[in-house]
């Protein structure tokens, strides 16, 4: 088995809330093999982008471990987290919020650059700001550009072009292309796609749409209520989806296709609250088949075939 | 403005248009520039039929909803040849008119629903209104109707006496349709309705307005960037850039038959669900700026199959079927086909 990068095991986040302790993520485990992609999916308040934080320890996790190169970060202290995180960055989804709407491009770059001592020297430090701007496809006449006189889609480069800057190894992508149009949405997934290949990145790729982590992701975690219910390789979650959640997903994705009586599996209900969750199936509330057994016990995510994962009471039945 | 009279005159809607819009033209005047948002549009909606608009941001859809209500914020200028809804002619409105026309005969949803109801009112009150303001009806009784609407789009009616806030954002969005249903309007349009909303949600809103569609005969045009929601609702199809409509027929000319590069750019950007190690052709560059369009065609300098002429020469709207319309010089040259296969 290849070496992996990443490592999570039992993450929980709880926030505390006037009305009980949010389970944001509650007991996710997971790892990412060196130069993958893990995609995690599910609706708003799902835990996704929690998650996604927590592993960069931009939000501290309330209890588990994360092995980075087989080392656990949540141990680390202040300098050392700093340190390591040149090899762990994220791309935001806003690429309108999450820029400083007073720095240049240029300025953007080259701060990022020298509070991290990547290059020294005037000159070097140019060289490398030219040089991402070309990796990532941004003109260098636009090197002194302010972020609002940007479209979204050259907008996200820059978010792109500033994770790049420490070199890292790892991303978290958090519905990096979610704001964007579609035919740009498919440059910037093309881009993302190149610089895996070229530097051989790990990515987590958060997303609410089906069909792009479909085409990104080698493995799929679909997440509902803050745990993972299911988790298998892209090919295989897509073909034989059997969470009836992640039924109802692939189910609920618009097909561009003329489809003559479509049969659709129309989910009922909405999310659950995710503040002191009783232990029961927390899918249970809108499932078709849950049963009085679903609301007993909270079915623990077991492996049903090699690599894929499922937490189903009535998996082994359906 | 006589001469756009005389042509009222002259032309005469069939029985079986709920909406009809002749060159429709909307710009901006702002200090240093002018916006030219829409630019020339022409639609025909049947009765009870669903016309799909298509297109990237700052295609010009939403100003087109707009400007079919007649509501399109200042300095915006709209010149229109004709604009008829429901056999009436709303260019001729006056203001007292256009408030009895706008969600009686035609009414919109808007993209947003965490801001398009009050937060200070109860969301029965706020159906109620809608009610009570094209209905002489007492507050009670209204109250009643818009308890009946909440049911009608699967919310309790119990719920009539929360506040928005206590909504979820499909519930919201469900709200906003009731309120927008409260007077049985005859056109409805959609601006982006779910796009705010969650897969699964989405696909509950979509499957409980395509049944009310059915069930009051309703037209409807659904404006989204969405085209797997299009396959889903839609009769016809608009695809529109910068503007303008490129492309408008039935949803299986436009989807099966695919006849504009822009179409066509639109469907290799997709992620194809069938086949996940297929490569993702994007479309190259980005749409242009609407106060300084280039000269010809508007797509020409994103398009790969654009020659000369395409720079020089503004695309004429061509029928290539009876209801399939496409607006693209390349055509000129009988033999130009696209990549993209036709399937049936």
């Amino acid at each position: 088995m290849a070496e992996n990068i990443l490592e999570v095991r039992n993450l929980k986040k709880y926030f505390k809330t006037p009305r009980g302790m949010l389970h944001a993520v509650d007991d996710v485990s997971f790892s990412i093999e060196k130069g993958h992609t893990l995609g995690i999916v599910g609706e708003s308040g799902c835990g996704k982008t929690t998650t996604g934080r927590c592993i960069l320890r931009l939000v501290e996790p309330t209890s588990g471990e994360i092995f980075f190169e087989g080392r656990d970060i949540t141990k680390l202290g202040r300098g050392e987290m700093k340190k390591l995180r040149k090899d762990m960055q994220i791309i935001f989804q806003d690429p309108f919020s999450s820029l400083d709407p007073r720095y240049t491009i240029n300025q953007t770059l080259t701060e990022t650059l020298k509070i991290n001592k990547i290059v020294t020297g005037k000159k070097a430090i140019e060289n490398r700001v030219l040089e991402l701007m070309e990796t990532v496809g941004l003109a260098e006449r636009l090197i002194n550009t302010y972020p609002h006189e940007l479209d979204g889609g050259r907008r996200q480069r820059i978010g792109i072009a500033r994770a790049l800057a420490l070199n890292p190894k790892f991303i978290v992508c958090d519905e990096p292309v979610s704001a964007l149009d579609v035919s740009i949405q498919a440059q910037i997934l093309n881009l993302l796609e190149d610089l895996q290949e070229k530097l051989g990145l790990s990515y987590i790729f958060i997303t609410h749409d089906l069909a792009v982590v479909n085409h990104f992701a080698d493995e799929i975690a679909v997440m509902y209520l803050g745990q993972i219910v299911e988790k298998a390789p892209t090919q295989e979650l897509f073909d034989n989806p059997m969470h009836p959640y992640t039924q109802a997903l692939l189910s609920a994705i618009p097909i561009p296709e003329v489809i003559e009586n479509r049969q659709q599996t129309i989910l009922s209900g909405e999310i659950s609250s995710p503040i002191n969750p009783k232990d029961e199936c927390r899918f249970a509330k809108r499932c078709r088949f849950s049963c009085d057994g679903c609301r007993e016990k909270n079915p623990p995510l077991v492996e049903v075939k090699p690599g894929h994962f499922v937490a189903c009471g009535r998996c082994g039945e359906l | 403005m006589a001469e756009d009279k005389k042509k009222a005159v002259e032309e005469k809607i069939p029985e079986d248009v709920a909406l009809y819009l002749k060159n429709l033209r909307v710009k901006f005047v702002l200090e240093k520039e002018t916006v030219y948002a829409v630019n020339g549009i022409d639609i025909t909606l049947k009765k009870g039929k669903t016309l799909g608009l298509a297109g990237e941001t700052g295609a010009g859809k939403t100003t087109t909803a707009l400007s079919m209500l007649r509501l399109v914020p200042y300095p915006g200028k709209v010149e229109c040849d004709r604009l008829v809804v429901d056999g009436k002619d709303v260019l001729k409105m006056k203001q007292k008119d256009l408030e009895k026309f706008r969600g009686a005969d035609l009414a919109m949803i808007f993209q947003d629903p965490m801001t398009s109801l009050n937060p200070v009112f109860t969301v029965g009150q706020q159906i109620a209104d809608a009610i009570m303001l094209h209905n002489p009806t007492t507050k009670e009784q209204a109250f009643k109707s818009a308890q009946q609407m909440l049911e009608l789009v699967g919310i309790p009616a119990a719920r009539a006496v929360e506040y928005p806030h206590q909504f979820s954002g499909g519930m919201k969005q469900r709200v906003v349709i009731a309120i927008a249903l409260a007077c049985n309007p005859g056109v409805l349009i959609a601006d982006e309705p779910t796009t705010a909303l969650d897969v699964t949600i989405q696909a509950q809103v979509i499957a409980m307005m395509k049944k009310l569609r059915d069930e009051r005969g309703m037209s409807m045009i659904m404006i989204t960037h969405d085209l797997g929601i299009i396959a889903d609702v839609c009769d016809e199809v608009a695809i529109m850039y910068a503007g303008k409509i490129i492309e408008y027929g039935t949803l299986r000319d436009v989807f099966n038959h695919t006849k504009h590069p822009y179409t066509e750019g639109l469907f290799n950007s997709l992620p194809n669900i069938h086949n996940r190690d297929e490569r993702l052709k994007p479309i190259p560059g980005l749409m242009p700026d609407p106060s300084n369009l280039p000269k010809g065609c508007a797509f020409a300098p994103r398009c790969r199959y654009a020659t000369a002429a395409c720079k020089e020469k503004v695309p004429e709207p061509r029928m290539v079927s009876d209801t399939h319309m496409v607006a693209c010089s390349a055509y000129d040259d009988p033999a130009f086909r696209i990549e993209r296969p036709e399937k049936d």
